[in-house]
């Protein structure tokens, strides 16, 4: 069904097909305008039975959908930012116990300074958790991406995370197509979980593990990772079989057939990117852009294989990793080790990535003039005061 | 080898399977068919107050639920001592997932409990570092939103599990390894405390109570309360530590029974915020007699005791005693004025 509509609002009703049954979320923005939402279908008795729970902290959210999933419910919950570090214990925990949570997380920067807008410096906080995390490119893609995440998530018994920009797709209004109840329950069986908590057949879940078999459990948990890095391209088949048209997978390649320069990205600025990318093709430049979906579990070979012809690597992305490259450039270099890469750290708290800044940026590139690390768009001049002002005072 | 024979005495009424009451008055541990939540073969110390207020509460629930029960542990001594891996204690459903978050979690089961049309009752528990400090947070929003859970705290007065460190249920004057016995105020400040139970009622949930260890037919009786009711509840037990109190294993009962006669540990129920019924203290003692048998408070006796020290310790179990009106019966106080 084809709607005009917010991300958010899309989200909540994709969530919604996906037939819930705990819903417990904590509010914190730009998560808000999905939460409340999936609020009101609760509330109305719509997705009955289900229950909406509004706790005190991020922490309890994630605990409350522990709780809920360890006894055999299907749990959601979505954050962003300070919220996803305040739970981000119970992440792990989830992970561990291997629940199949799905939450969104509505990505925004982390403070100090406090910066309530987009960038992906959460979603790097949870990046070794256990969790799958998926990266939507735009709001169609996180709808379909949240449909997914239920059957990954309980196929593996692992939790996912679908990561969306926010305020770029939470809150931008534009037309989706929501999948329609009949075929979503035709794809995303009820929720069979593996072992759950019933006093008829009891079981103890979260005992403590120590030196003789921790890391074989933690192996485990590697090896269905590695696992999910099969199961993703299924399910992303299965989808478009079902939905007719593509979602998901491991990466997704831009005029990749012989381009020499990739710009590697996640999220929504490949759609910028892609505008900066035609426009250079016009000017007969051979370059293109692989998008990352699945960020965790890093597909490492899916990555090596779109990249293996190309000989000049920019990796584009909105997080930091203070006196290092950025966190996407350090996976992609590990993936393809011989490449050049330029490491590019842009849109931080919110800072528009235009296409005129990604052309001079892929320009600069194709010169061979890109550095190894670019902060693009920076005021120099407030860098260079500032860096003047301490250098007096030491 | 001689044959000893078995010797029927009474000890007090508090006395437990005790023979010479009739079979309906004598505690469900003596029946073969007791559930047994917590089996035997478990890893805590000898004379462990927790492992003994947590086999009475959740037999007993057990019990009260007809077997349908689900319970959420927090991290801490009786997480870690019923479950080595590769081994479990628990012979009832039981999720352990962090230190700080049994109240949600609890709320969480109870939810797909209900969603799942399943009536089985959610019991969540922690020590009293799960429950006083680091799952405060989690638990006043499990009692704010009325969440259908029994959330029992077995209190021992400080992070036993980590090596005997204070907690804000530590008592005044106390050593633990973060308030030794060095400078000018030895042990644990003087600090405002922070009275769960009262804290509970402050949210006027349906019931709360405390327990100890050393009165396990009313343990067992308040467990039998709470799954009676709906709602959030909140049973809050003395559960004493022989390691982190210095005290002997054989005493664990006796120091119960004592900080409850002291007036230090008022017993007492409340429900929606009033209290309804106390344990009304029969002899009195002065808490010199309950803080003698600890080794935490043994810089109080030395060659010159702390006698002020002493005295607003004292102070504080008066304050109880007025409080909850403990005592009713004025030869009770006749051991504390000789």
């Amino acid at each position: 069904m084809l709607a005009q509509i917010e991300g958010s609002k899309a989200i909540a009703e994709a969530v919604a097909r996906c037939r819930p049954e705990v819903v417990c979320a904590y509010p914190i923005s730009p998560q808000t305008h999905i939460i409340e939402a999936i609020g009101v279908k609760v509330k109305s008795g719509e997705l009955a039975p289900c229950e909406f729970i509004n706790v005190e902290s991020e922490f309890a959210a994630m605990s409350v959908s522990i709780g809920a999933s360890a006894a055999g419910a299907r749990a959601y919950t979505a954050t962003a930012s300070q919220g996803l570090l305040f739970m981000l214990e119970a992440v792990y925990s989830a992970a561990g116990l291997g629940l199949p949570i799905v939450m969104t997380l509505a990505n925004r920067a982390i403070g100090a300074p406090i910066n309530i807008w987009n960038d992906h410096s959460d979603a790097m906080a949870a990046r070794d958790t256990g969790w799958i995390l998926l990266f939507a490119e735009s709001n169609q893609d996180a709808v379909d991406l949240h449909v997914q995440a239920f059957k990954l998530a309980e196929t593996l018994s692992v939790p996912v995370m679908v990561c969306m920009d926010g305020f770029i797709l939470t809150h931008a209004v534009e037309g989706v197509d929501l999948p329609d109840q009949e075929n979503v329950d035709a794809f995303l069986p009820p929720y069979v979980p593996r072992q759950v908590l019933d006093p008829d057949q009891p079981v103890s879940i979260g005992a403590m593990v120590g030196p003789e078999a921790f890391e074989e459990v933690k192996y485990l948990a590697h090896l269905r990772q590695l696992d999910a890095l099969a199961l993703i391209p299924r399910i992303a088949t299965e989808f478009s079989e079902s939905f007719n048209r593509d979602a998901g997978g491991l990466v997704r390649g831009y005029r990749m057939e012989d381009a020499e320069t990739v710009v590697i990205a996640m999220g929504s600025v490949l759609g910028t990117l892609k505008d900066a990318i035609d426009l250079r093709r016009e000017a007969r430049e051979k370059i293109g852009a692989l998008g990352i979906t699945t960020f965790r579990p890093f597909p490492e070979a899916a990555v090596a294989d779109a990249l293996r012809s190309a000989t000049r690597l920019v990796v584009l992305e909105k997080a930091v990793n203070p006196g290092g490259r950025g966190v996407l450039a350090s996976d992609v270099a590990l993936s393809v080790p011989r490449s050049p890469l330029s490491s590019v750290i842009a849109g931080l708290g919110g800072r528009p990535i235009t296409r005129a800044s990604l052309e001079a940026m892929l320009a600069r590139a194709a010169s061979g003039d890109l550095p190894a690390v670019t902060f693009l768009d920076l005021d120099e001049a407030a860098v260079a005061a500032e860096r003047a002002r301490l250098a007096d005072v030491t | 080898m001689t044959r000893r024979p078995i010797r029927f005495y009474q000890v007090g009424s508090f006395a437990v399977g005790n023979r010479l009451l009739e079979d309906e008055e004598r505690t469900v541990q003596s029946d073969a068919k007791r559930t047994n939540s917590i089996d035997s073969g478990h890893r805590a110390c000898q004379g462990c107050g927790e492992a003994l207020g947590a086999r009475y509460a959740l037999d007993a629930a057990m019990r009260a639920t007809n077997g349908q029960l689900a319970v959420v542990n927090a991290t801490g001594c009786l997480e870690v001592f019923s479950t080595p891996y590769p081994e479990t204690s628990w012979r009832i459903a039981w999720l352990h997932s962090l230190f700080g978050n049994a109240p949600a979690v609890a709320t969480g089961v109870a939810a797909a409990m209900r969603v799942k049309g399943r009536d089985v009752r959610v019991i969540g528990q922690a020590g009293d570092g799960g429950t006083v400090d680091i799952g405060f947070g989690a638990l006043s929003g499990m009692f704010e939103r009325n969440d259908d859970v029994l959330f029992i705290c077995y209190d021992n007065e400080g992070y036993m599990n980590t090596g005997v460190q204070r907690s804000a249920a530590t008592p005044p004057a106390a050593r633990t390894a973060t308030t030794e016995v060095v400078g000018p105020h030895p042990g644990n400040v003087f600090g405002q405390g922070k009275d769960l139970p009262r804290i509970a009622m402050a949210h006027d949930v349906s019931y709360v109570a405390t327990a100890t260890v050393a009165d396990l037919h009313d343990l067992e009786a308040k467990v039998d309360k709470a799954m009676s009711l709906h709602g959030a509840r909140y049973l809050h037990i003395l559960v004493p530590c022989p390691l982190g109190w210095g005290s002997a294993s054989s005493d664990t009962i006796h120091l119960a029974r004592l900080a409850a006669e002291s007036g230090l540990f008022p017993v007492f129920e409340a429900e929606h915020g009033v209290v309804t019924s106390v344990t009304p203290i029969r002899r009195r003692v002065r808490v010199e007699e309950y803080l003698r048998r600890q080794k935490r408070y043994a810089h109080l006796f030395a060659t010159e005791p702390a006698t002020d020290v002493i005295a607003r310790l004292q102070a504080m179990a008066d304050a109880n005693v007025a409080r909850y009106h403990l005592v009713n019966d004025e030869t009770a106080n006749s051991d504390l004025e000789a």
